[in-house]
């Protein structure tokens, strides 16, 4: 090792082999290759902010799901099974496969349509720029945020793992992020993390096949676990009948109305880091397609995931500990698939390991990174700040803003230092602004009444009364008896009720005004709302080809999958 | 334009290739010390083999002369 390197070392989980530094180093000259090899690529506005809207719908599918499967899919939800049990799969299921279907079989069409260039987007066609301005700037926010958890979660496993400088793990991957995505823009995003999601697979995939073998099968695996914890942990949906029948206070009305109804919808549907992806699908069909193909998937994510943190509560000879205990060399609930890699991981996988947890930290980063950028340009800059430039001054500010957004990002990653879980972090920050932007868009596109007034109220409104709601318990923790139902609740269903409760606020404050201000006329609403649109056809293909099939087998899995975990 | 399909490709071949190598190697020159668990089941070389078979596959049916099509 390098003096220089040294400096930056301590204490450390595993050693990395010649072969395992092949392997990650690899990886970083692949994806800025990719990055400089789509820079000729990028020349236009369309290109650079939409990937020209080429995308298949296997690339957008899989990007729209590798954007997602970030640092706090991979380490933050592996703690939480490890924390909650199998619980934690509900925010793969229950809490993402409707939400999915809803998006691809409701929503895409009038977003297809549209060929708005981002959600806000829509909003300013939907409800004018009041509204607009009001959710890109708490999504510009929202997303600089999420990007800092994600270098922040990123140097943390570096440090666990290797014994990195946690400083030097954020400067050295943000600088990569950057790179490849001012160069080739959205569509050097979308490659980069189609790459990803299959180095993932490959890296991840490892840990539960050897996990299970090891633990003796899932029988023997769900034994172990009543042993050292719960029978509870194992069961998806029995013990949600009451508030502490469960490793996580919450009751099923919460799982299913905040989360399922809710929370979920509001993510999949309206964060414009997920539904950027689908607005890059070359047809209507392949945007269709793209998210029932990510909901496939996505409920194969758990093997990935929660088995790693379950598998880690059977075999692991040391207890985890929370974020706020982890100290004097004990470990926290997040660092569980680290410490399943090094248990596992012999030289040459344990370098195709870590490069699957930086690559999962890189797509979500160049995720946030790529939506900020799109939100800056068109939705902040473009209309409030310089409504005159060309299509290259706009790309050029574009490459700039992704510099930017990374800097800012790397000041958020400090930020998220000062907090004690990363996950309730994020599932706060998400309350706030996703749950009531859910009701506004939804109300937007399939309720013609719906003004521009009540639009921007309802989203005030609700993302006033979430954060409202999130500081009252915060200065009065026995206010949670009253806005998460029980004060067994923990932050994570807190959380959820948050959600369900700012989006009825979202709602009423939306048809309330609405109903009291003067409707739109209706040649103004031709292509963005239900029963003013013509939604295309998919063409004259054989049923195997249409989306409606394919979300009918999702559909399928999906309630067998619940079934059997029950 | 080079298809992604091609840039996945070669990421698994070249990964698979130096898992595979790195495997055969513990196989010759078992280590002293054995830090792993399940070491006994190689993983190293059915995996390494496994994710060079599919690069290979995809390189050669996403190379960029061949297939010009995303």
């Amino acid at each position: 090792m390098s003096p220089l390197l040294a400096m930056f070392v301590t204490e450390r989980l595993v050693h990395l082999s010649g072969v395992d530094v092949a392997v990650i180093v690899f990886y970083f000259g692949l994806v800025l290759a990719i990055g400089w090899y789509l820079k000729g690529q990028a020349n236009t506005g369309e290109d650079f902010f939409m990937a020209g809207r080429e995308m298949t719908a296997w690339v957008a599918g899989l990007s729209f799901l590798s954007a997602n499967l970030g640092a706090l899919e991979l380490m933050g939800w592996a703690g939480s099974a490890y924390q909650y049990g199998i619980l934690a799969t509900h925010w793969y299921w229950i809490g993402a496969i409707p939400a999915m279907l809803f998006l691809a079989l409701v929503m895409m069409p009038f977003y297809y349509i549209s060929k708005t260039h981002s959600v806000p987007g829509y909003l300013k066609l939907r409800f004018g720029e009041p509204a607009r301005a009001l959710s890109a700037v708490s999504f510009a926010f929202m997303t600089v945020l999420m990007s800092g958890v994600n270098m922040f979660a990123m140097a943390k496993v570096m440090q666990i793992v290797l014994g990195w400088d946690i400083n030097f793990s954020i400067w050295v991957s943000s600088l990569t992020v950057a790179i490849y995505v001012s160069l080739g823009g959205l569509r050097s995003a979308i490659f980069n993390e189609v790459l990803q999601f299959f180095l993932i697979w490959a890296g991840a995939l490892l840990i539960p096949i050897l996990g299970l073998y090891e633990a003796g099968g899932w029988g023997n695996l769900k034994i172990q676990i009543a042993q050292r914890a719960s029978e509870q942990y194992v069961h998806l949906w029995s013990g949600l009948g009451h508030f502490n029948a469960n490793p996580m206070g919450i009751h099923w009305t919460g799982i299913v109305f905040g989360l399922g109804a809710v929370l979920s919808m509001g993510y999949w549907t309206t964060d414009f880091l997920v539904v950027q992806r689908i607005l890059a699908a070359k047809d209507i069909r392949s945007a269709e397609m793209a998210p029932i193909i990510g909901a496939g998937f996505k409920m194969l994510v758990p093997l990935i995931v929660i088995l790693p943190g379950l598998i880690g509560l059977a075999v692991l000879p040391i207890k985890l500990v929370p974020e706020s205990l982890a100290v004097n060399g004990a470990h926290s609930y997040n660092d569980v698939l680290p410490l399943m890699l090094a248990r596992y991981c012999g030289p040459g996988l344990l370098g195709l390991g870590i490069t699957a947890l930086i690559a999962g930290f890189m797509s979500g980063m160049a995720g946030n990174v790529s939506a900020f950028t799109t939100v800056w340009t068109y939705d902040i800059y473009r209309p409030l700040i310089n409504s005159k430039g060309s299509d290259s001054h706009y790309v050029k500010m574009g490459r700039w803003t992704t510099i930017v957004g990374v800097i800012i990002s790397i000041g958020t990653a400090y930020l998220v230092m000062q907090f004690a879980s990363i996950m309730d972090y994020v599932q706060a920050l998400f309350s706030f602004f996703i749950a009531p932007l859910f009701g506004t868009v939804i109300l937007g596109m399939l309720w013609k009444r719906a003004t521009n007034a009540g639009g921007f109220w309802g989203l005030l409104c609700g993302t006033l009364s979430s954060i409202s709601m999130w500081a009252w318990v915060k200065l009065d923790p026995t206010a949670l008896r009253y806005v998460a139902l029980s004060s067994d609740a923990k932050a994570l269903a807190q959380d959820m009720y948050q959600a369900l409760w700012s989006f009825i606020v979202c709602v009423t404050v939306t048809v309330v005004v609405s109903l009291a201000t003067k409707p739109k006329p209706t040649s103004e609403l031709a292509g963005l709302v239900y029963g003013e649109t013509d939604i295309p056809a998919i063409g004259d293909v054989p049923f195997y080809e249409k989306p409606l099939f394919w979300a009918g087998v999702v559909v399928v899995g999906f309630f067998i999958l619940n079934i059997i975990f029950w | 334009m080079v298809s992604i399909w091609f840039f996945i490709g070669l990421s698994l071949l070249v990964n698979g290739v130096l898992i595979l190598a790195a495997g055969l190697y513990q196989l010759v020159h078992p280590p002293a010390e054995i830090t792993i668990q399940l070491y006994s089941l190689h993983a190293n070389v059915w995996w390494g083999a496994l994710m060079l078979l599919i690069g290979l596959v995809y390189t050669i049916a996403y190379m960029p002369k061949r297939h010009a099509s995303r």
